[in-house]
């Protein structure tokens, strides 16, 4: 039985000037280089596959697997990309391990990379980061120079670039297709799948597109061995996470624990809602999961579970919000963020959001009728699948499940004449038990 | 429309079996569910798809129900069958039977029309847009977004991306079908989706506008109102047209078009759709440069010119038919020997009507098609490697490893040509080879590799093809364009490398009408049907099909010996058809042998300066108004009907038929049918063909006294001042800025022999290109030529090089120029 | 209108450094353009240009990457880019009330920049979708740097600050350079402050803190016994 909480990711958070490779060497980092060095690619692939490590980026797609996909026998050369495009509203995970630990993912970079016989890797992070990329560019100096990049690292024979690629501003860029036309230097709309980049990704190379904390858990499942990794967390959900607490909580924050957590532990870990307040609705996994309520506070955090709960986890954003916050308002301003990072390529997303948006508006100052929600979950029903990517169907996610959960309150609004909360007593600065 | 996108040399196709709205059907492999369901009769609406394009799933608007994907297992939501391959066993329910499909369907349609402004009542595209009938046949009666309230996006309307295409960003609907044709087909990415979201645009770069040779084609496959030209825009509505399909004129490609047309006047041209030829693209000058017909200097009645009472020659004046027979008859009668110059631009049975007439009317054999630089050895060329020939097809251009491009720039000269090619190379199995003076654009485009020759340096850049690095075997095709005549030796060097290689070679002249005048025999050297004159079994054959005692035996002047022998007077009459002065190698002398003969007939469509200096001007039927035939590079026969019945307006041929009775030698002839069927019963020569004869080199030109000489290269650039283009303001406005291009150290040489500098930065340096026909000042662009080379377009200002500069190859000075 | 002035050709030579950093050239694009902002303050004309000749790609493509990316700007920033996140959880949290603030106090509005005075800094100012700092809400960032846990008086100071040209440091990061030199780094010229700030903020530390109280571990090789088992 894990420990509630199991710091790897997160262990060196509190060490002095971690970021440095002097304070991550210390601490034994880059052990997993030679381990790894001294096992055959397959075996390093083999050795993912066991851990059971699915894709923590969200889609929980599993890591070995699809390193796995890489046809070998394709004489184009392979690569590795990181996706370090962070921009799921509620997602804060990656943002601050790469600010605190960027050995650890540089590390996972060249772990995998052998594995997959990649010599050119790349770090694909968001441009609205720029101490993240500083920190980033550090490392990767750093590791060249002590000889973990480059020609022939550690005596092994085995080559790798390491190539840190700021972005410029586009959510849609987290879509893995999207990043890579990004990183070719062209306009982040996704690509047409079949082919999947295992296949021809880059430069129409295979390519394996992973998140950072799918690659920062490869050195710890190397150094630790796979059943290490899947002692923890739930059957099919093996492993530790990052949980990203948000909100109205007591003390927001980064909790590393096994899958399958539940967030009645989480918020309790966190000193419980803030005072005098109670938890009104909640994101497992960022704004495009659908919203749970407090009856889903047991539900186990894992992809099996919160799937079964009618919603997805995610990237483990727990968004928490209380009584005090209008969800119109809420999904109005999720829906309007949506809208303005569809990228345009499709109909139903491009089109749609612009709808939705005005649908919503309407009807959040009080204007439209009840038939309003049933034209919304229709426009949802028309965008849900029949958008070129998972986008779109991200938007629906809080409008549908809102709409689920809080019928009445859309229908206060109508009957108030506009939104009946008080913006003011939801904030961080409000006065302590200021009511809604 | 094409079933599959498959290339067309032909494979074992694997057939796969699928259930489409309960029909089963087997269809290639690799098919596409939506090409899959217009088999079996099913339409499912689209917009962003189009066959020759590659799939992208962007609309959304093509979405079917797939119960099951082939594997017993059903896709839970609705697909994009533009983007899915049929799978064995696979059932596709479209709208026709699937409600989940309907609804899909609806859906997506009622998203395209929340930003679309609804003005089909003023779009030129209402009566025949796919928005519009789609969204009547699969979309909502009413807008639920309208009823809502909701608010548009709104843009400034329309905004041209060049001179000739405007872009109305509020109809459009994102397809990207004319960006990606653009990217795809033409290679010209000057207009590109910018912005993103609701906001997504298409959009040119400020400084850059959309100056394309292919860009009508972005406008016809627009499938709203979005992309339209400033030339068609609110001049008619669809349901008020007449279509007419016919044949581009402007090139030896034999695109496929249609013409558009309400009483009586030709309202637009559009791209036809021959998966043989063309595919379903032309260039902007096929389908814009149509006005030259209806222009104000068009001749509508016959002229003769009068003679004053003191003997001298007077105005012309209008006369009837029969009075300018007569009197063409009796003038070219009168001044003794005759010839005839005929233009490469009439149809294959005009032409064979020049020919016979020559032959017939007045028993010569100086007859010659080629107003252009043309040489001895390129008419032993035509007779002994052209006339009867073919084999290579557009298809085997696409199948070849390696292409060879022997003075031919098929972006400027066939254009047609240079899209097959650019989709072959794309594709990555051709290898295009050019021995060229430069890396032009469109060889660029077509990845293809220079073999950089200065003028007169072809025969050795030929020979060096054979090396095996240049990949020139019996699968390779060569190209020869009418301009390798110009280098002596190098028509022989071109038929040597196709003999050693065993490559096939085809020759690609720029008009539409050449081919058909050498099968015609509108040649010195060459009776009708590949006949060699020097032939007396050929010129029996001839004499017997025509019904007359003989034809002349001896091999005739060609078209510099006609103009020399006016001139000198050994020649006294000249019945000229269809030749613009300033296209023949010498226009100064082409002139003066006009002033110098005795009796000029020239049958024109519009006045030229030969018309001005003619005795008797007959007014031709410009393509519209007559049937006819053009051969294509590649010995296809292009026919095409009339477009419009106009009794008035005769063909070339009709007015030679009244011309030769007159003369008492009648052609036997008054029709296009019985001109075709004379031609059909005279067949092929089915006799041994000449030798190729390069003949002897004509003296080199010499260089001007005391200067560093360079040579002259030069071809025409396919939008440009060339008289079919006129009355085509918006096209001409595209075209290509003329430039010299030089070699960096030529370049760097002329500047430090000059003692202009630039005037600032971001100015583009002027030089002055002096030969012996006057100067032409060009901004100077620095390229890949060899060094001591000046290329300067041909028909790109004023009357051109070989008017106003020198003759192609020859020696010239280059100097810098000052503003 | 006179010609704009050309860029000059250190920055041509490292827009083709940039390029050449990649397998393939026009991967170079994003940080290219990045670079063009921080030498001409925006993506200008002279920019795009640019970098469609060393790519060997139309101006009109280099323009619709330019156009599809936020952080690219039409027109001229300030000496700071002040971005406040009004996505939901920032916005309910008082991220919306934060930017309401600062537009009055700045006297702009979303996307615009205060007016070059004399002696003070210029700022522009803009609403931001979520930073992936859900745990400091509300965020503000500067120039991309980290301002969490921001009030409407607290963002009211820095921007003061910025103005009067005091120093002002990231709540997690370094001392704030302008705009021009962040746009800098994010093309990949790092500047020297990458040692600079904390590992981790509060928030991040929360989840380690409570497992160390509680001697929770993961139970592998960790900390420096990795060292000592090889």
């Amino acid at each position: 039985m894990s420990d509630t909480l199991t710091p790897v990711l997160t262990d060196n958070w509190d060490t002095e000037r971690a970021w440095t490779l002097a304070s991550y060497e210390e601490r034994g980092g880059y052990a997993a280089l030679d381990k790894a060095f001294a096992m055959a690619p397959d075996d390093v692939i083999n050795a993912v596959k066991e851990s059971g490590l699915r894709g923590r980026g969200g889609a929980g797609f599993p890591t070995g697997m699809k390193w796995g996909f890489i046809p070998q026998d394709n004489p184009k050369p392979k690569y590795l990309v990181v996706n370090a495009d962070e921009s799921e509203p509620g997602t804060c995970k990656d943002i601050p391990l790469m600010m605190a630990s960027p050995h650890t993912l540089v590390e996972g970079v060249i772990v995998s990379s052998y594995a997959i016989r990649a010599n050119t890797a790349f770090i694909y992070v968001r441009g609205e980061v720029l101490h993240v990329i500083r920190r980033l560019q550090r490392a990767v100096q750093e590791a060249y120079l002590a000889g973990h990049l480059g020609k022939n690292i550690h005596g092994s024979g085995y080559d790798l670039d390491l190539i840190v690629h700021a972005g410029a501003g586009a959510y849609i860029c987290g879509e893995e297709t999207a990043l890579l036309e990004g990183l070719e230097g062209r306009r982040g709309q996704p690509r047409l799948r079949p082919p999947f980049p295992a296949v021809a990704g880059l430069y129409a190379s295979p390519t394996v597109i992973n998140n950072v904390e799918s690659i920062a858990s490869v050195p710890s499942i190397i150094v630790n061995g796979p059943s290490w990794f899947a002692g923890m967390g739930t059957e099919k959900s093996n492993g530790y996470g990052i949980f990203s607490l948000s909100g109205h909580v007591s003390t927001p924050g980064q909790y590393e624990a096994p899958l399958g957590i539940t967030l009645r532990e989480l918020i309790d870990l966190a000193g419980g809602m803030r005072e005098g307040h109670e938890l009104k609705f909640w994101t497992p996994g960022g704004s495009s999961t659908p919203l749970l309520t407090p009856e889903h506070l047991d539900v186990p955090l894992d992809f099996e579970s919160v799937g079964a709960a009618g919603s997805m986890l995610g990237t483990r954003a727990l968004q928490l919000f209380d009584e005090t916050t209008c969800v119109v308002r809420a999904v109005l301003r999720w829906t309007e963020f949506y809208k303005h990072e569809s990228c345009g390529k499709c109909t139903p997303c491009r089109e749609g959001t612009w709808w939705l948006v005005q649908t919503l508006a309407k009807l959040e100052k009080g204007e439209g009728s009840e038939a309003d929600l049933d034209l919304l979950l229709d426009q949802c029903d028309n965008i849900l699948g029949r958008s070129f990517c998972a986008l779109g169907d991200g938007a629906t996610s809080p409008i549908s499940s809102s709409i689920q959960h809080f019928r009445d309150e859309y229908l206060a609004h109508l009957t108030h004449g506009g939104c009946p909360f008080d913006p003011a007593a939801s904030t961080a600065f409000s006065p302590v038990g200021a009511e809604a | 429309m094409t079933t599959t996108d498959k290339a067309p040399d032909k494979v074992d196709t694997d057939l796969v079996t699928l259930t489409i709205d309960g029909v089963q059907v087997s269809v290639p492999k690799d098919t596409l569910v939506i090409r899959a369901a217009e088999q079996v009769g099913v339409q499912i609406p689209r917009f962003c798809d189009h066959p020759l394009l590659d799939p992208v799933g962007a609309c959304r608007q093509c979405l079917v129900d797939i119960p099951d994907a082939g594997n017993g297992r059903g896709f839970p939501k609705p697909q994009a069958s533009c983007t899915l391959p049929v799978a064995e066993g696979m059932v596709v329910n479209t709208q026709a039977t699937s409600e989940v499909a309907d609804k899909a369907q609806q859906g997506v349609m009622e998203f395209l029309l929340v930003n679309h402004p609804l003005d089909c009542p003023v779009c030129d595209k209402g009566g025949e847009c796919p928005l519009q009938n789609q969204a009547m046949s699969n979309g909502r009666g009413e807008s639920r977004f309208a009823e809502g309230g909701g608010i548009k996006r709104t843009f400034p309307k329309p905004i041209n991306i060049s001179a000739q295409v405007l872009l109305d960003r509020e109809r459009c609907v994102l397809c990207a079908r004319c960006t990606r044709f653009s990217e795809q087909i033409a290679g010209d990415p000057f207009i590109a989706l910018a912005e993103r979201g609701a906001l997504q645009q298409v959009a040119i770069y400020e400084r850059e506008p959309y100056e394309s040779y292919f860009s009508g084609n972005a406008i016809q496959i627009c499938p709203v109102g979005a992309l339209t030209s400033a030339d068609y825009r609110f001049r008619s509505r669809p349901f008020d047209l007449v279509s007419t399909p016919g044949v581009a004129e402007h090139d030896a490609c034999g695109a496929a078009i249609r013409v558009d047309h309400r009483r009586g006047k030709v309202m637009r041209r559009l791209a036809g759709n021959d998966a043989a030829v063309n595919e379903e693209w032309i260039s902007d000058k096929d389908r814009f440069a149509f006005r030259y017909a209806t222009t104000e200097d068009r001749i509508t009645y016959p002229q003769v010119r009068e003679t004053l009472p003191t003997g001298e020659r007077g105005e012309l004046r209008p006369a009837s038919w029969p009075e300018a027979f007569a009197v063409a008859a009796r003038g070219l009668r009168a001044a003794g020997a005759g010839a005839v110059l005929t233009g490469g631009r009439v149809t294959a049975e005009d032409a064979y009507a020049y020919a016979k007439f020559a032959r017939v009317a007045l028993d010569t054999n100086d007859v010659d098609f080629r107003a252009r630089p043309h040489s001895a050895e390129e008419a032993s060329f035509l007779a002994s490697q052209v006339a009867l020939s073919g084999g290579v097809t557009y298809d085997d251009l696409e199948a070849a490893p390696v292409v060879v491009l022997l003075g031919l720039e098929p972006e400027d000269e066939a254009a047609t040509i240079f899209l097959r090619l650019r989709k072959a190379a794309k594709r990555g199995r051709t290898q295009v080879v050019s021995v060229a003076p430069f890396t032009s654009r469109g060889l660029r485009k077509m990845q293809g590799r220079l073999v950089a020759t200065a003028p007169g340096a072809e025969v050795e850049a030929i020979g060096s093809l054979k090396d095996a690095e240049h990949g020139v075997t019996k699968d390779a095709v060569i190209l020869v364009g009418e301009r390798l005549a110009g280098t002596h030796g190098a028509l022989s060097a071109a038929v040597e490398l196709a003999r050693t290689t065993g490559a096939r070679l085809a020759w690609v002249p720029r008009r539409a009408g050449d081919r058909g005048a050498v099968e015609a025999g509108a040649l010195p050297n060459l009776l009708p049907g590949g006949r060699p004159v020097t032939e007396a079994s050929a010129r029996v054959d001839v004499a017997a099909a025509w019904g007359v005692d003989q034809v002349p035996a001896k091999v005739g002047r060609d078209g510099n010996a006609i103009v020399a022998a006016l001139a000198k007077g050994d020649l006294g009459g000249v019945v000229v058809g269809g030749v613009d002065p300033d296209d023949t190698g010498d226009p100064a002398a082409f002139r003066a042998a006009l002033d110098a003969a005795g009796f000029v007939v020239s049958l024109e469509l519009r006045e030229t300066d030969v018309t001005r200096a003619a005795d008797v001007v007959l007014p031709v039927a410009p393509v519209t108004d007559k049937a006819g035939t053009f051969v294509t590079w590649d010995a296809r026969t292009r026919a095409f009907d009339a477009v419009f019945t106009n009794p008035a307006s005769l063909p070339d041929l009709r007015i030679l038929a009244g011309i030769a009775d007159e003369l008492g030698r009648p052609l036997g002839f008054r029709t296009v049918s019985e001109v075709r069927g004379e031609m059909q019963a005279l067949g092929p020569w089915d006799g041994a063909r000449a030798e190729l004869d390069a003949g002897k080199a004509p003296r080199a030109a010499k260089a001007p006294k005391g200067e560093h000489p360079m040579a002259l290269a030069t071809w025409k650039q396919l939008v440009d001042l060339g008289a079919m283009q006129d009355g085509e303001e918006h096209l001409r406005a595209t075209a290509r800025t003329p430039v010299a291009r030089l070699s960096r150290a030529s370049y760097d040489a002329v500047l430090a022999s000059s003692d202009t500098s630039l005037d600032g930065a971001g100015e583009q340096q002027l030089v002055t290109v002096t030969g012996d026909r006057g100067s032409l000042t060009l901004p100077a662009v620095v390229a890949d030529l060899p060094d001591d080379v000046v290329w300067v377009p041909t028909r790109s200002v004023g009357r051109g090089v070989l008017a106003e500069l020198a003759s192609p190859g020859s020696p010239v000075t280059v100097k810098g120029a000052s503003r | 209108m006179s010609t704009p002035a050309k860029l000059d050709e250190k920055t041509w030579g490292e827009l083709r450094e940039i390029a050449a950093r990649y397998p393939e050239a026009r991967s170079g694009l994003l940080p290219m353009l990045h670079l063009v902002q921080s030498v001409e303050g925006r993506v200008t004309p002279e920019g795009i240009e640019a970098c469609a000749e060393i790519l060997g790609i139309s101006a009109a493509e280099v323009n619709g990457v330019a156009t599809f990316y936020t952080m690219y700007k039409r027109k001229p920033v300030g000496d700071y880019h002040v971005g406040v996140c009004t996505n939901t959880l920032c916005a309910v949290m008082g991220g919306d009330l934060i930017f309401e603030r600062l537009k009055e106090h700045l006297d702009v509005g979303n996307d615009e920049t205060t007016p070059e005075e004399d002696g003070r800094r210029s700022i522009t100012l803009e609403h931001i979708e979520c930073n992936a700092a859900c745990d400091y809400a509300p965020v503000m960032m500067v120039n991309w740097e980290f301002m969490d846990n921001q009030t409407p008086e607290s963002a009211v100071q820095v921007v003061d600050d910025l103005r009067a040209g005091a120093e002002v440091t990231s709540t997690r990061g370094p001392r704030l350079c302008t705009w021009r030199e962040a746009e800098r780094v994010l093309a990949g010229f790092p500047d020297d402050r990458a040692d600079e700030g904390p590992t981790a903020g509060p928030a991040s530390l929360a989840g380690l803190a409570i497992a160390r109280e509680n001697g929770w571990t993961s139970g592998a090789d960790a900390g420096s016994d990795k060292g000592e088992s090889k």
